[in-house]
């Protein structure tokens, strides 16, 4: 257990030197949520009826889950990176913890996502973002977004695991941002014609949406939080388990 | 470590015994058997997808073989494979320099993961040893093919592993770039440590090594110092060179006999 934090700790500030050394990853992570997020704003909030709740309140839960679907494409990016050279490879022959490596990219993950939803939500504030949410339910957003960021860390790992080339080890990032915008992050799902409309309703990112929506707004929280939850545990557990299965394919 | 299964079992620091490896139907390795003695330099030559890393990544415990078995330093490589880690190190085939890093980053890096006190020490020694102390803070993305191969190189002597393994260490290098990779080996002989090198270069392997296994078809063909190869000719051939016979010579006699044989 020593060996595992001193090990993952040592690996982790490598990593976390490759993002000190490219800000852009942060940066270009952050730079396309904000543009949405001032598009929806300035272009089409107008247009839907949101009430008394200012758009941007409306839709910042949405747009922080699209933070973190664009961030994980560099976490399948570094990690693809360091197993298509030598460098896992010669990890692998040292006798450090064999689970060290994988956690500190997942680390790392958690650290550059949590950094680029820090930036959103700063200029979401700028632009009139109003909570009056108490410390309990910042504390469940946070808890949420967490959960749904480790999540997709390991949808991220089994991507960057099982790609031939960053083009693929990436790509799988942008159906993730796109699903957002068939959900009730945006417009209200009622709004939507009948199969989409099923579709949106019954997604993953509903149940997050709304849950994170009515923590902010200080509205009660209805089961969509036990969905929400069940969601991110499921994709957790599934994408682990692949991750896993894959790793040991690689030294079998 | 006095436990009769940790201490070592045989005395020669790399032994396998009838290993094969299949990739589904594809058989790659069909039956290898090496020793290779403490202190050596053990050449593998053979031509591409000659299973030559696939051979490197079982003795390092990164791939299990199929069948056969392997030792290494005294250790097991399937039961005892954390041992095996601790006196090993494997400059593989394609580079483990971490290109954001520096130099002296790099070598720290590995120092931290062997738990050694003054990482700091250590990394600015070697980079000194390899020639590389004026590059220690520039990141290694920029070094030359060469400059990279050595501090790659380097990072594996960290912590003095028993045996290193060196997966073609010069190809794609320059001329002049390989004869630093070559001195950087020949420092490895007088610090008598193992060295089980792969090489397409007939010439490396003639340069370098004590001994040189050809591995061919999936079986190691020939192997022997350089002047024992040199005895594998057929008499008849030569008769017929001027001058002393090559390694390439023997290379090619061996493995196109087997070639027409089939
Ligand atoms: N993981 C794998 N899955 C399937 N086939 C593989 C795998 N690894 C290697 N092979 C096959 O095994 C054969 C030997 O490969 P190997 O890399 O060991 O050769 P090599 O002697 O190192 O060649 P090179 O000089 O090109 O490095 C090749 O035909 C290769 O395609
Ligand atoms: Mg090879």
């Amino acid at each position: 257990m020593k060996r595992f934090l001193s090990d993952t700790g040592v690996l982790f500030t490598r990593l976390m030197r490759h993002i000190v050394r490219s800000p852009d990853t942060i940066i270009t992570t952050a730079a396309m949520p904000i543009a949405i997020m001032l598009l929806f704003v300035y272009v089409f909030g107008g247009a839907t009826n949101t009430g008394s709740v200012p758009y941007v309140t409306y839709t910042l839960p949405g747009i922080l889950l699209i933070t973190v679907a664009s961030g994980i494409a560099y976490t399948a990016m570094r990690l693809f990176e360091d197993m298509s050279g030598g460098i896992f490879e010669r990890f692998q022959t040292m006798p450090i913890s064999r689970t060290a490596f994988m956690w500190s990219h997942v680390l790392t993950s958690i650290v550059a996502n949590v950094v680029s939803l820090i930036l959103v939500i700063g200029l979401a504030l700028v632009i009139g973002f109003r909570t009056g949410a108490s410390a309990g339910r910042w504390l469940a957003v946070i808890g949420i977004m967490l959960l749904f960021t480790l999540a997709l860390t390991w949808v991220a790992v089994v991507a960057g695991l099982a790609a031939k080339s960053v083009d693929g080890a990436t790509a799988f990032s942008y159906p993730l941002i796109f699903l957002p915008f068939i959900s009730s992050a945006f417009v209200p799902t009622a709004t939507m014609p009948g199969p989409v409309r099923w579709f949106a309703q019954y997604q993953p990112v509903t149940s997050i949406v709304n849950t994170l929506r009515n923590l902010f707004l200080g509205t009660p929280v209805s089961g969509d939080i036990w969905t929400a939850l069940g969601w991110c545990v499921a994709i957790l557990v599934v994408f682990a388990i692949i991750a896993r299965l894959l790793i040991h394919r690689r030294t079998a | 470590m006095s436990s009769p299964e940790t201490t070592p079992r045989k005395q020669a620091a790399i032994i396998a015994t009838s290993i094969t490896k299949s990739f589904g139907e594809h058989l790659v390795l069909r039956g290898v058997d090496l020793e290779v003695a403490p202190g050596s330099i053990h050449a593998l030559l053979g031509a591409n997808g000659a299973g030559k890393t696939t051979l490197i990544k079982i003795l390092t415990t990164l791939i299990k073989p199929t069948g056969g078995s392997a030792s290494v330093a005294g250790y097991d490589v399937a039961a005892q494979a954390q041992r095996v880690r601790e006196s090993i190190s494997l400059t593989g085939q394609f580079s483990a320099v971490d290109g954001i890093l520096t130099g002296q980053e790099n070598l720290e890096l590995i120092a931290r993961l062997r738990h050694l006190s003054h990482p700091q020490q250590i990394a600015r020694d070697l980079l000194e040893r390899f020639s590389l102390a004026d590059a220690a803070g520039r990141r290694t993305a920029q070094y030359s093919g060469g400059m990279a191969r050595r501090l790659d190189i380097a990072m594996s002597l960290i912590g003095n592993p028993k045996v290193v393994f060196l997966d073609e260490p010069t190809t794609g290098l320059d001329p002049s770039a390989r004869l630093e990779v070559w001195d950087a080996v020949t420092q490895l002989r007088e610090r008598g440590t193992t060295v089980l090198l792969t090489t397409q270069y007939l010439d490396e392997a003639e340069k370098l090594a004590d001994r040189i296994s050809i591995l061919h078809e999936g079986t190691i063909q020939a192997e022997g110092t350089l002047g024992e190869l040199e005895h594998l000719l057929p008499p008849k051939k030569v008769e017929y060179v001027e001058k002393k016979p090559t390694l390439e010579d023997i290379f090619l006699a061996l493995t196109e006999g087997k070639k027409s044989s089939k």
